[in-house]
């Protein structure tokens, strides 16, 4: 039994190239949140809205769930009267999301 | 496994796409960089017609004349008002229709950072150069416009299509070579302004736009 386990645990990391994949980008507008974030210093509400064409409810809850695990700095300003919140992506989202976009290159790569 | 890689692949390439999209305005069409391109070739052919009169007068009466030279002065703005504003409309609307096209839109964020970076070292050449104008510093007024122009698409390229920074880099060149030949100014604009638009936006035309 432990012997089975622990070959079948070295198959996994030589292997598996899921280990870095994040379940939290499994869904696409958190992969696109990240994907803008990634490339714009720091971005708001609005724009981010224009460019992944999605409604302000849908955005919010996973803008949340972001930031809520981190990988998201939320900034609260004002243009004029109007409030305007910014995003941009925090250390550890960096590394998260580039952990997941290697080990996606690593799925494409070991099956060749 | 082949159906987890085929997912994975795609994956891949929307976040290319969305990254590539969020950070560059990628809409400007070739047809604009040609429509713009014949604007300022017809523009220099009607400029160069004001030159005739002009010189036939200064060579009838042997010397220069103030108010003539006003004249001439005058009539030459108004033609590259008109040049600068037929471009300008015909340019964003090739665009336009290019975003259009491809469901994009046409005023976003990256439309915007792309407008303010050109605009700046744009609207400091056009004060410079109506500085010249105001003094009757015509010699380098040519020059100042393809070096200017230049810099501005250099600054641009990197909110759009990266391409724009060679056409950027031979403006100014020719700006430059420009300063050593002062007197024909009209030909070197035509060339940078008029030409080298025109084999611009062919390229890109064949480049990104001639499937679509």
């Amino acid at each position: 039994m432990i012997e089975m386990g622990k070959v079948n645990n070295k198959s996994f990391e030589l292997k598996n190239p899921i280990t870095g994949l994040n379940k939290i980008f499994d869904n696409r507008i958190r992969l696109g949140i990240m994907s803008v974030l990634m490339v714009n210093e720091e971005i708001n509400f609005n724009d981010l809205k224009q460019m992944l064409e999605v409604t302000d409810g849908n955005l919010a809850t996973h803008l949340l769930n972001l930031e809520d695990n981190g990988f998201l700095k939320v900034k609260k300003g004002f243009v004029g009267k109007k409030t305007n919140t910014t995003y941009s992506v925090t250390k550890a989202g960096e590394k998260a999301f580039t952990d997941h976009i290697t080990a996606l290159e690593n799925m494409i790569k070991g099956v060749k | 496994m082949t159906e987890q890689n085929q997912q994975s692949l795609e994956t891949l390439q929307d976040i290319k796409r969305i990254m590539e999209r969020s950070s560059r305005f990628i809409s400007l069409s070739g047809l604009s960089g040609i429509a713009a391109g014949i604007c300022a070739l017809v523009g220099a052919w009607f400029a160069r017609n004001e030159f005739k009169p002009y010189y036939k007068n200064y060579n009838g009466r042997g010397g220069y004349e103030a108010t003539d030279f006003q004249e001439l002065k005058f009539r030459l703005l108004i033609i590259a008002i008109a040049v600068l504003a037929a471009a300008l409309a015909s340019a964003f609307y090739f665009t336009w229709r290019k975003a259009k096209h491809n469901k994009l839109p046409i005023w976003d964020l990256t439309a915007k950072r792309l407008t303010i970076n050109m605009l700046i070292p744009l609207i400091a050449g056009g004060l410079f150069i109506m500085a010249m104008y105001q003094y009757n510093e015509w010699r380098f007024i040519a020059p100042a416009c393809l070096v200017f122009y230049g810099l501005a698409l250099v600054n641009a390229s990197k909110y759009t299509l990266s391409d724009v920074r060679y056409l950027g880099l031979f403006q100014i060149l020719l700006g430059l070579i420009n300063t050593q030949f002062p007197e024909s100014g009209l030909y070197f604009w035509a060339a940078g302004f008029g030409i080298m638009h025109i084999i611009y936006g062919f390229v890109m035309w064949w480049k990104y736009d001639r499937n679509g």
